[in-house]
């Protein structure tokens, strides 16, 4: 179990990481943009490198975690940074 | 297929950037007249974009400081301190800046960036983690880059945000640095540091402040944010450049702590790099003095500060959260702030132009500088002029600023 950070815990909110990082996503891009776990998060959703820091600073709320910048250097698509993010949560428990 | 294929969305803002006049990244000077006048194709502009904030490029006692070691040393020291030895100059000024921090060390390095990049990246090792602001320069970024320690960004000027996130590392060892900025550059806001120290108390976490901004310009005795916020004691190491307050160029780091010297050795950037020209060396030098002789200095450049911030701020432009030295316009849009940047060069005005990522929250923002030798007629006509070209743009409302703006329409760039 892990608390997310003023969005309740885990049992309250989506099913898996993946959906929860897809949710954080869709607020910071333009609506509309389909996003799956393929998608590349900088090269298709057209964010700047500030853009993904700021993105990954919500899900360390989201998730109660650090997600160190040193980590999420070889991030690129969605499924990437589940994959991390998955391992921080299990690592913070 | 090209090598540079990968810079294509860079072509592409350059080219935008190009069109209709002067590309803004690409001003040349024919020259540079005072710390505040140049000419640029000709036409005579006012510089409120130089971070020049003492104005002491054009120093006598500098200048006469500089020329007097350009001739006694040569051009350059040809290599680094390590490889080439140390000039008296160098050692000299080190020992002047831990006087003026009254720190016990000090060491120059041949840029403010490298500054960042050496002392951050010696200092923090693998198993440390790095804890720096979101809207940190990229020098310090660059320098986490180099490091081998986790990073982790906590919100802009956050304390609580901060003792949040280091609180998450739970037991983990390693040394906790947190790094901030004494002013930062963008939007010109200072940072909370008797907040942030008293987080660094907490948690035992060692605090730099870079003082780039702030050296010079805040604190009684120019000491910085540090200063002005009677923190010296929590901070461990204070880093600065010689690049504006003190007009010229290099940087420097000073600390209390014993083992400082150390860095000698382990900080690649001050090892593997020519040192500073000993006449840069003295024309910075001279104008520590000046800053420590003439304490007047700080006091208008924030003056000054405040004059250009309270008038855009009356005329109605939406501006960076406090009033000094360095003045941000916030605009709409990035092909406005272009758009805008480029009639005030054409209205004598010089400042800069600065666009995402670069900024914070993805800011277009014009970015000026006051230094303490911009007069008053000076910076009025900048106000003048940044009012007309916003009236002209449709971005403040002319009938509040009709006195303002009446009275500036009358303002010929001042005399020389």
């Amino acid at each position: 179990m892990f608390r997310d950070g003023g969005y309740g815990i885990l049992a309250q909110v989506k099913e898996t990481v993946g959906a929860q990082i897809i949710e954080v996503l869709s607020k910071v891009i333009p609506s509309g943009i389909p996003i799956s776990d393929g998608t590349r998060i900088a090269r298709d959703l057209g964010l700047d490198s500030v853009a993904v820091m700021d993105f990954v600073m919500e899900l360390e709320e989201r998730f109660d975690i650090l997600i160190p910048l040193d980590q999420i250097a070889d991030v690129e698509t969605v499924r990437d940074l589940t994959r991390a993010v998955e391992i921080l949560v299990k690592d913070a428990a | 297929m090209s090598i540079f294929d990968k810079f294509e969305d860079i072509r592409n803002i350059l080219a935008d950037l190009s069109q209709g006049g002067q590309n803004p990244l690409e001003v040349r000077f024919d020259d540079i007249r005072s710390p505040v006048e140049g000419t640029v194709d000709g036409k005579r502009v006012l510089l409120f974009g130089t971070s020049n904030y003492l104005g002491l490029t054009f120093d006598a006692d500098c200048i006469e400081a500089g020329v007097q070691m350009l001739r006694q040393c040569g051009t350059g020291t040809t290599g680094s301190r390590i490889a080439n030895g140390t000039y008296t100059g160098h050692a000299s000024l080190e020992k002047q800046l831990a006087k003026f921090y009254g720190k016990r060390h000090a060491m120059v390095f041949s840029t403010g960036y490298q500054a960042n990049l050496g002392l951050i990246s010696a200092l923090a090792a693998r198993e440390d983690h790095l804890f720096i602001d979101a809207d940190s320069h990229a020098s310090i970024y660059d320098a986490c880059r180099l490091s081998s320690a986790e990073i982790i960004r906590f919100r802009h000027n956050d304390a609580n945000d901060l003792a949040r996130r280091i609180s998450r590392l739970k037991g983990k060892p390693g040394s906790r640095i947190i790094v901030t900025e004494g002013i930062y550059s963008m939007l010109g806001d200072t940072a909370p540091l008797r907040e942030i120290a008293t987080v660094k108390r907490e948690t035992g976490a060692y605090l730099i402040v870079d003082e780039a901004h702030s050296m010079g310009v805040l604190g009684a005795h120019g000491r910085g944010q540090c200063e002005a916020a009677g923190v010296e004691a929590d901070v461990d190491f204070v880093v600065g450049t010689f690049s504006k307050s003190l007009g010229a160029m290099g940087g420097f780091a000073v600390s209390d702590l014993e083992g400082f010297n150390l860095l000698r050795v382990a900080a690649r950037p001050y090892m593997f790099t020519a040192s500073l020209p000993p006449s840069i060396v003295a024309t910075v030098s001279a104008a520590l003095k000046r800053i420590q002789d003439d304490p007047s200095l700080g006091a208008r450049v924030r003056a000054n500060g405040q004059r250009l911030y309270y008038g855009l701020e009356k005329a109605g432009f939406s501006l960076g959260p406090q009033p000094n030295p360095v003045v941000a316009v916030k605009m709409p849009d990035r092909d406005t702030a272009v758009t805008f940047w480029k009639y005030l060069l054409a209205e004598g005005v010089y400042l800069n132009l600065a666009l995402p990522p670069a900024t914070p929250g993805s800011l277009a923002l014009l970015r000026s500088s006051v230094n303490a030798q911009h007069s008053d007629e000076q910076i009025d006509f900048a106000i003048a002029a940044i009012c007309r070209v916003g009236r002209r743009m449709g971005l403040i409302e002319a009938a509040r600023f009709k006195q303002p703006v009446k009275q500036a329409e009358k303002l010929a760039l001042p005399a020389e």
